[in-house]
């Protein structure tokens, strides 16, 4: 029996980094994502890695482009306020195409908004938050284990793509505690980095920039990005189904409103409803496919969120014609998080 | 004898050579080089160049290079 | 006849985009002969900033990464805890550096980091037009104090050398200047001076360089040089104000 421990969402994560060979953390504190530069304070040092307290998040991501830019696996961490002052260095390291980890443990807005679980953030996430037409990955995790497993992952994505890419969470999943099972990283076939700034030495001069003034350079390059992008729409989108295959109602959501519609659909499922679960777990790139794929015999899906509508775009543009979207929302605060037989009044109401 | 050599496709004909200067053996010409600019050259008829790379040092172009 | 004045190695044998007489291409020299002059180069990682100094990597034959307005020293410090045995500095403005990147400077400087920062100070916005910066002079006037900086509205020119000598994390600072023979050589000095304080592993060393900016002043390139000693060094005081180690 492999060794189980009990551990927060944003330890796990943490875990996951140094276990992915992370050594290098920058970042700032604010609610609720503080267990993390506290543990990095605390573990890095011990494997010989480099923790920084910074001025600012805007100091703090500047560092991990510092540091990807060297090749290291680098991360920071925020929740949604910080995550707006990493914006402006999360679209130049697009631009420069720096893998780095940056984790988005959200709160509820806009503005100082409040220290809830919230996924009002999704748009800035995947739609590009900061300027430009750039993406950047987006993962989603709904438990502790894959706050785990994805952190893992998100590293190995980070540097075959050469892409920032980010966790998303909430206070949910990021403060709760699981058991969570750590394991060794599996091993993944990694391009060489050659790329990366170490000093010239004999070789050629290396530059990483994002400023292309010649005739044509910046289109040709906003190309190559973009067919990044279809790249990782064809290999590297992930999503759960759970009890799809009969199911004449799917709900869909992400993170933490996932776990809690999950819930709901096997309520559901003991009542002898036909009602299943489709999670997305990559954001960007989004499970288009495995949406087109299940409506075409399930005509119904409720999407649940924590906010007032935003992945829901994305979920009407993914299904088929002839499938019908409907809605459910909150956008959090205090008190707002709503419970699994509210979201089974739901299901009921559109079965 | 001392000599400067001034590159007229860097030179940029800014003028600083000639103010540092001290045997006043450069002068701005009326030579106009693919930039455009009309370019400083040494005055031959002066000779007195004495090679102490002062108008090398001030030059912001890396335009003159100095022998000696 | 032997060669007595050349082109470093470090910096790359072409045509530069600065106006005629900027002080910028002297200032890359500089610090190009002091990269030569310590063996520099194969290790050297640069961290260009945003203003007419952005081209870096154009001028100098190393590994550089370009920033963010700002946020270099937030960078180099990323570079420099990443990979301590390369040699890292910044090149900014005093636009990028002391008015957006004001937290990122200060902070690098306070935490002792081992990096090398050359700050270009010609009072005003180069790349963007000639705009009022945090180190225009009182009177000064820029395409954004039209009528003269006052100081009643826009404070006081930032004299940034002395800000952060007052850091306990800052091993070396001094201002310079390149508008004379004289003023270039200590220039020339200092800078190799900050280089071996890195070199060396003594900490943070900062080396301002008063420079001219003859397009944006209105002035032609000697004019522009004359006004570098008459109206910033009188304001901006040349010397050494920080030299912990006493190398």
């Amino acid at each position: 029996m492999p060794k189980r421990i009990l551990v927060k969402g944003n330890e796990a994560i943490c875990r996951g980094a140094i276990e992915a060979g992370c050594r290098y953390y920058f970042g700032y504190p604010i609610t609720p994502q503080n267990d993390i530069p506290e543990f990095m304070s605390r573990e890095l040092p011990k494997v010989n890695g480099e923790f920084i307290q910074a001025e600012s998040e805007i100091a703090s991501v500047n560092m991990v482009m510092g540091a990807a830019a060297t090749g290291v696996r680098a991360m920071t961490s925020s929740s949604s306020p910080g995550i707006s002052l990493k914006m402006e260095a999360i679209s130049y390291m697009a631009g420069m195409e720096l893998p780095c980890l940056i984790v988005n443990i959200s709160r509820s807005g806009p503005g100082l908004g409040g220290i809830d679980a919230s996924q009002g953030d999704y748009f800035q996430a995947v739609k590009g938050g900061g300027h430009g037409g750039y993406h950047i990955v987006v993962i989603a995790p709904a438990s502790i284990q894959e706050m785990y497993d994805l952190t893992m992952h998100a590293f190995d994505l980070a540097e075959i793509y050469r892409t920032p890419v980010m966790i998303l969470g909430d206070a949910v999943v990021g403060q709760m505690k699981e058991p969570l099972i750590p394991h060794p990283k599996p091993n993944t076939d990694l391009p060489v980095k050659d790329w990366a700034l170490r000093g010239k030495g004999d070789g050629e001069q290396r530059i990483i920039k994002s400023l292309f003034l010649g005739d044509g350079e910046l289109e040709a390059h906003n190309w190559k990005l973009h067919a990044k992008y279809q790249q990782l729409k064809e290999k590297e989108t992930r999503w759960e189904e759970f009890e799809t295959a009969d199911a004449t109602l799917i709900v869909t959501g992400f993170g933490s409103a996932a776990r809690i519609a999950k819930t709901a659909v096997m309520m559901a499922r003991e009542e002898g409803l036909k009602v299943g679960l489709l999670r997305p777990v990559t954001l960007f790139p989004f499970p288009e496919k495995a949406f087109y794929a299940a409506t075409e015999h399930c005509k119904k899906i409720l999407d649940i969120e924590l906010n007032t509508g935003q992945m829901v775009e994305d979920v009407r543009l993914s299904v088929r014609r002839d499938a019908e979207v409907f809605f459910y929302g909150r956008p959090s605060g205090t008190g707002s998080l709503p419970t699994p037989e509210e979201l089974l009044g739901q299901i009921k109401k559109y079965l | 004898m001392p000599k400067i050599e001034i590159d007229e496709l860097r030179c940029k004909g800014c003028g600083l050579c000639a103010t540092v200067c001290p045997k006043k053996c450069i002068v701005l010409s009326e030579q106009i080089n693919n930039l455009g600019y009309t370019i400083a050259v040494l005055d031959e008829a002066g000779g007195a160049c004495v090679g102490c790379a002062l108008c090398a040092e001030m030059c912001p172009d890396v335009a003159i290079l100095v022998f000696k | 006849m032997q060669q007595v004045f050349k082109r470093p190695e470090a910096l790359k044998d072409v045509q530069t985009h600065f106006c005629p007489g900027c002080h910028h291409g002297t200032i890359h020299r500089l610090v190009a002969e002091a990269l030569d002059e310590f063996g520099l180069q194969k290790r050297t990682i640069g961290i260009a900033s945003i203003g007419c100094s952005v081209f870096l990597y154009h001028y100098f034959d190393i590994d550089v990464i370009e920033t963010p307005h700002g946020r270099a020293p937030a960078v180099a410090t990323g570079v420099k805890r990443a990979k301590p045995d390369s040699f890292v500095f910044t090149y900014q403005g005093d636009g990028d550096l002391a008015a957006i990147g004001t937290a990122e400077i200060i902070h690098a400087a306070n935490r002792g980091e081992d990096i090398t920062v050359i700050f270009v100070n010609n009072t005003t916005y180069g790349m963007t037009g000639g705009q009022m910066a945090p180190t225009t002079l009182l009177g000064q006037k820029t395409s954004t104090s039209p009528y003269g900086r006052k100081s009643e509205k826009e404070g006081f020119p930032v004299r940034v050398t002395e800000l952060l000598s007052g850091l306990e994390g800052v091993a070396f600072a001094a201002r310079t200047a390149v508008n004379t023979p004289k003023n270039l050589m200590d220039a020339k000095k200092q800078i190799k001076k900050a280089f071996q304080y890195q070199v060396e592993g003594k900490g943070f060393s900062f080396v301002e360089v008063l420079s001219s900016c003859p397009t944006n002043w209105g002035m032609n390139a000697v004019e522009a040089n004359e006004r570098v000693g008459r109206e910033m060094c009188e304001y901006f005081k040349l010397g050494v104000f920080k030299d912990t180690a006493g190398i």
